[in-house]
């Protein structure tokens, strides 16, 4: 992989990572062989600040069912964050439950918690929304909005719950051992010691399950919640600018996850920089 | 007649069909330094896991003074607080500073005000040199000052005993003596040591026996100059040829 790199070495007008501008050729090979964050970067610019331009544009363009359409969607916003945090912290609680029991050396624990999660990854989320909507809802006296929550909880506790499983999985097990050899119980060394390494590991990943949570939360306009793309759909029914008003929801959507998304890259980089400190 | 302060009797180990330790006795006088060598796959590393029971034996007794580490009843995290373990690879807590990992086990385990557990960190980081590197992470520091940070770790906790694992193996030539200069130290302080280490300079400086073991049973003990001028068992010859 590397023996031809030098070769291949040539400037070719791409810029130098910044900090590393050195005249070593193979620094120039390797950073030339990986896409530049630089390149993502320029994507992201142009996707971003292109939708906000184009948000802008259209009201000022065609006020007439733009600007109205503005002012009738941004309510959904509400019931998208709503459903999309309470979804997040209650998945991130059951995903970690779940992960500590997929590790767990007590059979049981770790049955039911891989159960769980092979089960859950096997159901489509719609088809856990329309369960727990129409089949439990009546039964458990759930509201659209409380069952669009759990059937969210619980389907993203599962994807977390792998999240949280290779993390810990991923700490050398020397860590454990040294915290133990010191004394410390097992519930001491996950917490001070195990658990800290695990979160500078996962957030990346649990930023993107974030993120793919708040356009799945999109799926919630079906069960009676007045979401962002339910009130999209509310606006265009009765006016049938369909185009419109889905073209503003796509964008407000996609708008969210670039910044989001742009957030987790963020953090990532800070992650990777030294010097933090946990506690 | 000093008092036993460790006691390994018939220890067995197996993984599945492998017999790491095959009836291992020994018994450890307090102050002693021993260093235990052997081939790899002798069970050298697996005999001192389990003196802190990071590996449970499959049958045997061991007793820290008057602890029996593999009964069942056997509070293990009182016996390990007194038993002090170094390893190979380090394992200091990455996402702690130096201080940090130091003081972390006295406050959190022996519930010391964090004032004083950090007095002690800085006191112990003085002993093996490395007072200026009290605000450091893991990573900012070279194989030798990471490993004698961890043995000012596993100090902090004012071990009777202290156990190591390879302590030098990972390291690269020159910081080996920085290592065991600070091991030596310990020694000549009267610390209880058991050391896994082919460094035989150390064990001529500071050992008070060496054990020599191979497929799980100890062959040959006896003080270092004994064993490496004039060992008695064949395997012994063999295994000394080929390190010295």
């Amino acid at each position: 992989m590397t023996n031809p790199a030098p070769a291949a070495a040539k400037p070719g007008g791409k810029s130098l990572p910044p900090g590393g501008p050195t005249k070593d050729s193979m620094h120039l090979a390797e950073s030339s062989l990986i896409p530049g964050d630089a390149e993502t970067i320029a994507a992201w610019k142009i996707a971003f600040f292109g939708a906000i331009a184009v948000l802008v544009i259209l009201p000022i363009w065609r006020p007439s069912p733009f600007l109205e359409i503005m002012s009738f969607v941004p309510d959904g916003l509400i019931a998208t964050f709503t459903v999309t945090f309470a979804s997040i912290c209650i998945a991130l609680l059951l995903g970690l439950l779940a992960g500590l029991g997929r590790i767990a050396r007590t059979t049981i624990i770790n049955r039911i918690a891989t159960v769980y999660v092979e089960v859950v990854r096997g159901i489509p989320l719609l088809v856990h929304l329309f369960y727990i909507y129409y089949a439990l809802g009546p039964l458990l006296h759930l509201n659209g909005f409380m069952s669009a929550i759990a059937a969210l909880s619980f389907c993203y506790g599962a994807y977390l719950a792998e999240i949280f499983r290779a993390g810990l999985q991923s700490i050398h097990k020397g860590q454990m051992e040294a915290a133990l050899a010191l004394g410390m119980s097992r519930t001491q060394a996950l917490w001070k010691i195990i658990l800290p390494q695990t979160i500078r590991v996962i957030l990346p990943p649990i930023g993107n399950e974030f993120i793919a949570l708040l356009k799945d939360s999109s799926l919630v306009s079906i069960l009676a919640v007045s979401d962002l793309l339910r009130r999209g759909r509310e606006y265009a029914s009765t006016t049938f600018f369909y185009l419109e008003a889905y073209t503003v929801v796509a964008l407000i959507y996609l708008v969210m996850t670039l910044f989001l998304s742009r957030l987790v890259g963020l953090m990532e980089e800070r992650l990777r920089t030294h010097g933090r400190k946990n506690n | 007649m000093a008092e036993k302060i460790i006691r390994i009797k018939d220890a067995k180990k197996s993984f599945g069909q492998v017999h790491a330790l095959r009836g291992v006795d020994l018994e450890v006088d307090r102050g002693e330094v021993i260093l235990i060598v052997g081939p790899s796959g002798s069970g050298k590393s697996t005999l001192l896991r389990s003196v802190n029971r990071l590996e449970a034996l499959t049958s045997g007794e061991i007793w820290v003074e008057d602890d029996c580490v593999t009964g069942p009843h056997a509070d293990i995290r009182k016996i390990r607080e007194e038993v002090g373990m170094v390893f190979q690879s380090f394992n200091l807590f990455p996402h702690l500073s130096v201080t940090e990992n130091i003081a972390l086990a006295p406050t959190l385990v022996r519930g010391e005000k964090p004032a004083v557990a950090i007095q002690r960190a800085e006191t112990l980081l003085a002993r093996v040199g490395l007072s200026d590197k009290a605000h450091a992470y893991p990573d900012q520091l070279s194989g030798g000052q990471q490993q004698r940070v961890a043995i000012a770790r596993a100090l902090a906790m004012q071990p009777k005993i202290m156990l190591f694992d390879e302590p030098t193996s990972a390291l690269d030539p020159e910081m080996i003596k920085e290592v065991l200069d600070v091991m030596l130290d310990l020694a000549r302080d009267g610390m209880t040591m058991l050391v896994v280490s082919h460094e035989m300079g150390f064990a001529r400086a500071a050992a008070d026996r060496v054990i020599f073991m191979d497929e799980g049973m100890v062959v040959e003990s006896g003080p270092p100059a004994e064993i490496f001028s004039n060992p008695r068992e064949e395997r012994t010859q063999r295994f000394l040829e080929h390190i010295l």
